[in-house]
């Protein structure tokens, strides 16, 4: 591997259309940590279409993101969700196909979630930030359950100066986005959200951070609602020293 | 309560707002998912070891699932019972009601049994002149109140003890209406004596089965309140109630699933009672019964085998699953409108009903997967809900509108500078709708999303954009 490794990031959909400080943030991150990072034209991971039962078109979006994707040493994604697509769902969904089958397997070996990257790969165990407040740390159930991501990103926000961040008490509930699940079910995915709401406020946050920007926006949607205080970014604009501008949700300056 | 899943939104919604059940679900926490958790924290070999002991079992169980089913028939034959295969629902009812008119029974006590709830035994046996009885405390508790379980483990896991009071004093009212009724205490030692005179004149008894003995013939049960080994061994007749796929080879293969079985259930290390039943009454025996059945119920589940949601047959009926679910936390079972709610059921329903009836409850979940994290054999729930979702895309349920759209949106995301440009026109119509807020209220178009929150407003130019412009080191 080269001592500066060529990282292709997978910005997701969602950071793309509405967060783009998600993809400076990781940007940042990871060169912050070495890397040299490039940003191939991209779409989508296919999730939607994998998770509504479509799993033709998800195949075909799959194959695009391998082609697209493989000529990197890794494939970093600031997303549990779409990072468990590529490095779990890509695998089984093309096990069946000689050609791509195998390249899936490859993909998926060098694809990582933004956080544990950034301790697991490239070693990082603190990082010079600075942000003051209460953060209420949420792990998206793709993050923990599919990336094995859970002690890396609270190891880093520890570090940041200002920052205390507390977990959940029910940390492993998820908190009711889950892609068309919130918009199928919307009452339902509500009231997860309220009891996650509930959980952070109980910790005495005034902010919530979490590694998928689904979550987010699901969350801050349903707290400008309910017209609390608590603000919401994505971890990795708290870690770059980017949570200086509006939260999700928030007014520009 | 509504008993169709093809209401699943609506009664999803009403039982949001149902006070009685919501306070009854902020148990699940205490009541379950702490004993079970300190269940497996205080034995020896760590779950995941055991778990895996226990998936082995299941699935070499199933895929041998012919040879032992007949294994198992021949001994309880060996042993003077009687064993009858019930293709569907129908067939299984038919044939309990002919074995209970045959010997005469007017009479019947029940163990507590989700395979007679799939079958919906007790109005076919009341339509025919049979009384049916529920034994277990909170069977007894919802028969009273013509309710279904809300709960594979605890049916009547919905209810407060005033719930309870109010059905018992409508029911018993013979007993002294001044009666104190007023903690758990009473409310059991009243249901014992009514229930003691039950079983004293039940004419036949019907148990479920937790597991199927192929070696030896037995059919096992757990209980805590005693109630199966009265309703088993009383009456003159024994009829057990199950499913095929509940076989496994040895009693050893058993003694290991009851392990995982009652710790993941209800956090016991065994339960007050295993039964193990094989077969009628013998000479030496002190008790037990003349006539002793097994209907074995297949009503779709041999359909399952080989498919790819066969795993779900490796389910030992814990409802750990349900319990760590938060749909079914935040709904309850009835919402389900099937007979197994939560992730068992989103991954078993729509193979039983169909998928027409059961679209909604393979789509109910977020996939957030902890259901898979506590299953004790081990079973891919979100994998077989997606299974099921393919199979409703590919038949165009619940609309081919919604199919129609998703293939156009695909088609653009395959062509991902288009997808950019049209992501570009989707995110300058929100800003534009939006106007100087920095979210979105609501927009007919998202209804679902809008239902429940706001939406951030997007950016003004795209990440990738933004990026071609300060970097342009992008690369096609």
């Amino acid at each position: 591997m080269n001592a500066r490794p060529r990282v292709g990031l997978l910005v997701t959909c969602l950071a793309d259309m509405f967060r783009p400080e998600i993809g400076f943030a990781a940007v940042k991150l990871l060169e912050l940590a070495g890397c040299e990072v490039e940003v191939p034209t991209q779409s989508c991971c296919g999730q939607p279409a994998y998770n509504a039962g479509d799993e033709k078109d998800a195949a075909a979006l799959a194959r695009q993101m391998i082609a697209t994707f493989e000529p990197f040493d890794y494939v970093v994604v600031p997303s549990g969700s779409c990072g468990g697509m590529v490095k779990v769902h890509y695998p089984r969904l093309l096990k069946d196909d000689a050609v791509w089958g195998p390249r899936a397997e490859r993909l998926a070996a060098k694809t990582h979630e933004l956080l544990s990257f950034l301790v697991n790969v490239r070693g990082l165990k603190s990082i010079a930030a600075i942000c003051k407040g209460r953060a209420a740390y949420h792990d998206s159930c793709s993050s923990l359950r599919e990336m094995g991501s859970g002690p890396e990103p609270r190891l880093l926000l520890k570090s940041v100066q200002g920052l205390d961040v507390h977990d959940l008490t029910e940390k492993e509930t998820c908190c009711g986005f889950g892609g068309f699940f919130s918009v199928k079910y919307p009452e339902v995915s509500a009231r997860m959200a309220d009891d996650k709401i509930a959980d952070a406020k109980a910790t005495g946050a005034d902010m919530i951070l979490a590694g998928d920007l689904g979550c987010l926006l699901h969350l801050a949607g349903r707290l400008s609602r309910q017209g609390g205080k608590i603000r919401v970014r994505h971890a990795a604009e708290v870690l770059a020293g980017m949570a200086d501008g509006p939260a999700i949700g928030e007014d520009p300056a | 309560m509504t008993t169709d899943a093809r209401n699943f939104p609506q009664a999803a919604r009403a039982a949001l707002r149902n006070e009685r059940l919501q306070g009854a679900l902020t148990h699940l926490k205490e009541g379950f998912q702490l004993k079970r958790a300190a269940a497996f924290a205080a034995y020896p070999i760590p779950f995941e070891n055991l778990r895996e002991q226990g998936r082995a079992i299941r699935d070499s169980a199933l895929s041998q699932l012919d040879t032992l089913l007949l294994q198992f028939e021949a001994q309880v034959q060996a042993a003077g019972g009687h064993v009858h295969w019930a293709r569907d629902a129908a067939e299984g009812r038919e044939i309990i009601t002919r074995i209970l008119k045959d010997s005469g029974a007017k009479t019947v006590t029940k163990g507590k049994s989700m395979v007679t709830e799939e079958i919906e035994l007790n109005p076919h046996l009341a339509a025919n002149g049979i009384t049916p009885i529920e034994t277990d405390l909170g069977e007894y508790i919802i028969q009273l109140r013509n309710e279904r379980p809300s709960h594979i483990v605890a049916p009547a896991f919905h209810l407060r003890r005033s719930d309870v009071e109010e059905s018992f004093r409508k029911a018993h009212e013979a007993l002294p209406p001044a009666r104190l009724l007023d903690d758990r205490p009473a409310l059991v030692a009243e249901a014992r004596a009514v229930l003691r005179r039950h079983f004293e004149a039940a004419d036949a008894g019907i148990t479920g089965a937790n597991f199927l003995v192929a070696e030896t013939g037995t059919a096992i049960i757990v209980t805590n309140e005693g109630n199966g080994d009265l309703t088993r061994l009383l009456p003159r007749t024994h009829i057990v109630v199950t499913g095929i796929e509940k076989i496994v080879p040895q009693l050893a293969d058993a003694s290991i699933l009851l392990r995982l079985l009652t710790r993941s259930a209800t956090g016991q290390e065994i339960t007050s009672y295993v039964s193990f039943m094989s077969g009628p009454k013998r000479a030496n025996d002190a008790d037990g019964p003349q006539n002793f059945h097994v209907v074995l119920l297949d009503n779709g589940r041999s359909g399952l085998l080989g498919s790819p949601a066969q795993e779900v047959l490796q389910c030992i009926r814990c409802g750990a699953c349900m319990n760590h679910c938060p749909v079914y936390g935040a709904i309850g079972g009835h919402a389900y409108g099937a007979t197994y709610p939560g992730p068992l059921g989103a991954a078993l329903d729509p193979g039983l009903d169909g998928l027409a009836k059961t679209y909604d409850l393979p789509n109910a979940s977020s996939f957030c997967g902890r259901c898979e994290t506590v299953c004790p054999v081990k079973i891919p729930l979100t994998r077989i809900m997606r299974h099921w979702r393919n199979q409703a895309f590919s038949r165009g349920i619940p609309s081919s509108s919604f199919g129609t759209g998703l293939k156009l949106w695909a088609w653009v995301a395959r062509r991902p500078r288009l997808y950019q440009m049209g992501t570009g026109v989707a995110a300058r119509m929100l800003r534009l709708l939006a106007g100087a807020q920095p979210r979105l209220r609501s927009l007919p178009m998202l209804s679902g999303w809008f239902t429940a929150r706001d939406l951030a407003k997007p950016a003004a130019a795209s990440f990738q954009s933004e990026w071609r412009k300060r970097r342009g080191n992008c690369k096609p």
